[in-house]
């Protein structure tokens, strides 16, 4: 057992695990946080998500060892109280989802790709939203959710 | 006004946007043990015996085999006809019959244990030749039952072909076209946990289409009575007809009883692309004829349909195929015949569209091809033999009645959307510069059935006592919108506020019955229930306001604008659902309030026109889909917003097969696409934009008028984008090209048809 201390949604988090662990398995398992989903094991859907130090990684392809003393965010993390995010609202507003399992793994990777490119093009958006998959919608309204977003300034 | 036909933003969203979806895997089950199953690799072998042994030395360990299993094999329902004696045994005793087939069960306080031991159980194989292929198996050289001695699982249509079926024709096409086999890839893996009582009761949750359905088989295999089994069906991420109630959850739920344990399993990725049934998988011969001027005349379509090492619903689908096999078309004479054989693989199921993409996929293709043969625009061949609209209800050679339709409105809605003129005259520009990217046109016409086998849904509405509704359905929604759009059918109903309405489903303690979601049959027949048992407490609650009111029922009404009671004639008194419920909750006479009915009604049939633009590579033979107009009519729209979201979903499906998807088998047998890194479903890179036109032509076969709208995207979008393909390879010569058209297959058709 190794022990890890971070940052999970504000919080400081201190945890022993197994080296083996992922980063994934111990947001869900070990802290409760079961917003995160795992689709696929090979760091191809992008259903895992999440935010470490700003930045969007796919949390099944990091040990939670890795995450020793960063800042990590997750879906939990997004929403002030009863107000989503604006992600999350253009998400709602433009039927961005349907089963709403990739969806935490969108929304985090849209609010990253917000930050580093706040207006981007259709088809900036479809090439950066690449590595989630969705088999639900299409993606056509997953397109829209994040124009609108980044219309409101999210 | 009727909140129908309004852009209703979802009611259920927020919990998933907050990460609070409650799917099985996210269920607390306190003390619950792991179950890891083990597979066999190889496609064919006999098990000559599993050692347990080393698994065992491992703290906490449990190892189950086939003959600890005392569980009943997993078999087809009689109505599907499919041969007995090709049951599934849950867990594989002598021979393995497909590379993902059970073979040995482990339990385990902990996921990362159980790998580890599950890797421990050895296994002892002898391998058997394997029959990977339809054409492999209808040979009936290698034999997956020996006992049988036929590989055939299920035959319909013509025992004889009419020889003279095509002796008016002046120009007859023909070709085979393989539905490649592909799978549903729900985001979400499958899960199950199962849990036994004090009082001796299972709690099954299983993360599945059709709750009620698999109550009884696992009632039915654990030798239990329906009632001592409970199914809870919560948040399911996807299914796309795949995920009904497998042999995994049932062993979950054995295992609950055998251990007096809670216990659950969730399956990675490369279990679920092995072991969750998959789809297509059929090979279509056709062969269309009719007049030089356009007119088709017959049409002949043989099925041979692959089951999969333990035939289900995938070997009964090739009849599904068969009843839809002249689609929109008004073809004097069709022949269909269907074969349906076992093959060491994953078995098969139903997967969005199921059956009725096949039969698009290939009428459609022998219409260009014939169409190309008699050097007429495929627009017009399609026009020139459509179904009229006058001629509704259609009874087709095959043995469907169609409802309604209007295939020449929807055909002239997407000509015009898209500029078809226009497109063909960039096309012959292309052409004409000889330009290395060829711009391909491609159109699909279709029909579908949803609800093909006509079946009855459950629904009730309880009025709650602060005023609002429960409406319980027996239909599931795993994507769907259920709580959105099956609300705003009671709540026009009721004269209720939408989010007043709660819908309640997926759980067989709390919806008495149902018969689950697939065949995009919910709204036609749960939504519908949902709206009659409304309508029912209305009546009940006009009754118990009048008594309130004192007044003859008669002289009561429900004004549904402000959700009040009053006599005709008078504003007031009135009274508000908030008040009547809480009366009647006081005098004891709140269960007047609460209706249930069930719905049953014949299928209905969607269609709509697809028209795909694609740009061809001719260097490389790589494709980019550039535009997709769509018309689709599946009816009166309950909630637009959603309704595009089920077709934009079914577009990217068939889109998927077209272009991108194909399971893999190596020649041994083993799967080369065992993950989302051998097996490719579009991202938003690989798709454009869609241009979705609506067109209602509401169905008589239900009082809201709607039909299915849940697989017309896939059934259309298939054959338009291959259409399109083809269309843009048409002066190298190519006539046809190997569905997933991707890079590979399309380069392949170049060279050949450059020689």
């Amino acid at each position: 057992m190794t022990n890890v201390a971070l940052t999970v949604n504000g919080e400081r988090r201190e945890a022993d695990v197994e080296p083996r662990q992922l980063l994934v398995y111990f947001l869900r398992d070990q802290l409760g946080l079961k917003g995160t989903n795992v689709g696929c094991d090979t760091s191809s859907c992008g259903a895992c998500t999440v935010l470490v130090d700003g930045e969007s990684v796919k949390s099944c392809t990091v040990l939670a060892v890795q995450a020793d003393g960063s800042d990590v965010t997750t879906i939990e993390g997004l929403a002030a109280g009863d107000d989503l995010h604006p992600v999350q609202q253009a998400f709602h507003e433009q039927h961005g989802l349907q089963c709403g399992f990739c969806t935490p793994g969108f929304v985090m990777a849209t609010v990253s790709l917000l930050r580093e490119s706040p207006s981007p093009s259709e088809s900036e958006i479809r090439q950066a939203l690449e590595g989630n998959l969705c088999r639900c919608t299409g993606y056509h309204n997953i397109v829209r959710a994040v124009e609108a977003a980044a219309k409101a300034g999210a | 006004m009727s909140i129908l036909g309004n852009r209703v933003v979802r009611l259920e969203d927020p919990r998933f946007l907050r990460g609070e979806g409650r799917y099985v895997e996210n269920l607390d089950l306190e003390g619950a043990l792991s179950v890891t199953f083990v597979r066999s690799p190889l496609a064919h072998a006999r098990v000559n015996g599993v050692d347990v042994s080393a698994a065992l030395e491992l703290p906490n360990v449990q190892v189950f085999t086939g003959a600890d299993v005392d569980a009943h094999p997993f078999g087809p329902p009689p109505h599907w006809h499919i041969t007995t004696g090709m049951e599934r045994p849950l867990v594989a005793r002598d021979v393995a019959r497909f590379a993902g087939d059970i073979v040995a069960v482990v339990v385990s306080e902990d996921r990362a244990s159980g790998l580890d031991a599950s890797e421990l159980v050895i296994v002892d194989y002898d391998p058997l030749p394997a029959a990977l292929s339809v054409e492999e198996a209808v040979k009936d050289d290698v034999l997956l039952f020996p006992a049988l001695g036929s590989n055939v699982a299920n035959r319909g249509g013509a025992d004889d072909l009419d020889d003279r079926l095509f002796d008016e024709c002046e120009i007859v096409v023909s070709g085979v076209l393989v539905s490649q086999r592909m799978v549903a890839a729900p985001l979400e893996p499958r899960s199950a946990a199962a849990v036994v009582g004090d009082d001796g009761r299972l709690t099954l949750w299983a993360t599945s289409q059709t709750p009620h359905t698999g109550k009884m088989v696992v009632a039915g295999l654990l030798g239990l009575e329906p009632a001592q089994v409970r199914v809870v069906s919560p948040d399911v991420g996807g299914g796309f007809g795949a995920k009904m109630v497998e042999p995994e959850a049932v062993l979950v739920a054995w295992l609950a009883r055998r251990l007096g344990r809670p216990v659950r399993w969730t399956e990675t990725r490369s279990e679920n692309m092995l072991g969750l049934p998959h789809g297509r998988g059929q090979r279509l011969s056709y062969t269309l004829g009719g007049t030089r001027a356009g007119k088709l005349l017959a049409y002949r379509l043989e099925v041979l349909g692959d089951g999969g090492a333990y035939p289900a619903l995938g070997a009964y689908l090739p009849n599904l195929t068969a009843l839809m096999a002249n689609a929109v078309y008004a073809i004097p004479k069709v022949e269909t015949r269907t074969v349906s054989v076992v093959t060491n693989t994953t078995p098969t199921t139903s997967i969005r569209g199921a059956g009725r993409p096949e039969a698009a996929q290939a009428i459609e293709r022998a219409i260009d091809r014939f169409a190309a043969e008699a050097e007429l625009d495929p627009a017009e061949v399609r026009r020139a033999n459509f179904i009229a609209k006058d001629a509704f209800p259609y009874a087709t050679p095959t043995g469907a009645t169609y409802d309604s339709g209007d295939y020449d409105g929807a055909l002239d809605l997407v000509l015009r959307s898209a500029g078809y003129e226009e497109l063909r005259e960039e096309q012959r520009r292309r052409r004409a510069e000889g330009s290395v990217v060829e711009l391909g046109i491609g159109l699909a016409a279709y029909v579908e059935i949803s609800n093909p086998v006509g079946e009855a849904e459950f629904g009730e509405v309880e009025i709650t006592e602060d005023g609002g509704a429960i409406l319980r359905t027996g239909s599931h929604s795993h994507g769907q919108g259920h709580e959105t759009t099956f609300a705003m059918i009671a709540a026009e109903r009721l004269g209720v506020p939408v989010e007043r309405v709660i819908v309640h489903r997926g759980d067989t303690d709390d919806v008495p019955k149902g018969t689950g979601t697939f065949g995009s049959k919910s709204t036609q027949i749960g939504g519908v229930a949902g709206r009659v048992a409304a309508d029912a407490v209305v009546e009940r609650a006009t009754a118990l306001a009048a008594d309130y009111l004192e007044a003859a029922a008669a002289d009561v009404l429900l004004d549904v604008e402000s959700g009040s009671f009053r006599v005709a004639d008078a504003p007031t008194p009135s009274l508000s659902w908030a008040e009547l419920a809480s009366k009647a909750s006081a005098d004891g006479r709140l269960g007047e309030l609460r209706a249930a009915h069930e719905f049953q009604a014949p299928p209905t049939f969607p269609f709509g026109c697809h028209l795909a633009v694609v740009e061809v590579d001719t260097d490389t033979g790589k494709v980019v889909l550039v535009r997709f107009v769509a018309v689709d009519d599946a009816g009166t729209l309950i909630n637009p917003l959603v309704a595009d979201g089920q077709v934009h979903g079914g577009i990217a499906f068939g889109v998927g097969q077209a272009l991108f998807e194909e399971v893999v088998y190596e020649e041994d047998g083993y799967p080369l696409t065992g993950t989302f890194v051998g097996y490719g479903f579009p991202s938003a890179a690989e798709l454009p934009s869609y241009e979705r036109i609506e067109m209602v032509t509401p169905t008589p076969n239900n009082p809201i008028g709607v039909k299915g709208i849940g697989e017309s995207g896939t059934v259309g979008s298939t054959p338009a984008v291959v259409n399109a393909v083809v269309d843009a390879l048409a002066p190298y010569g190519v006539r046809d090209i190997a569905m997933p058209c991707n890079g590979e297959n399309v380069w392949k058709a170049l060279r050949e048809a450059r020689g």
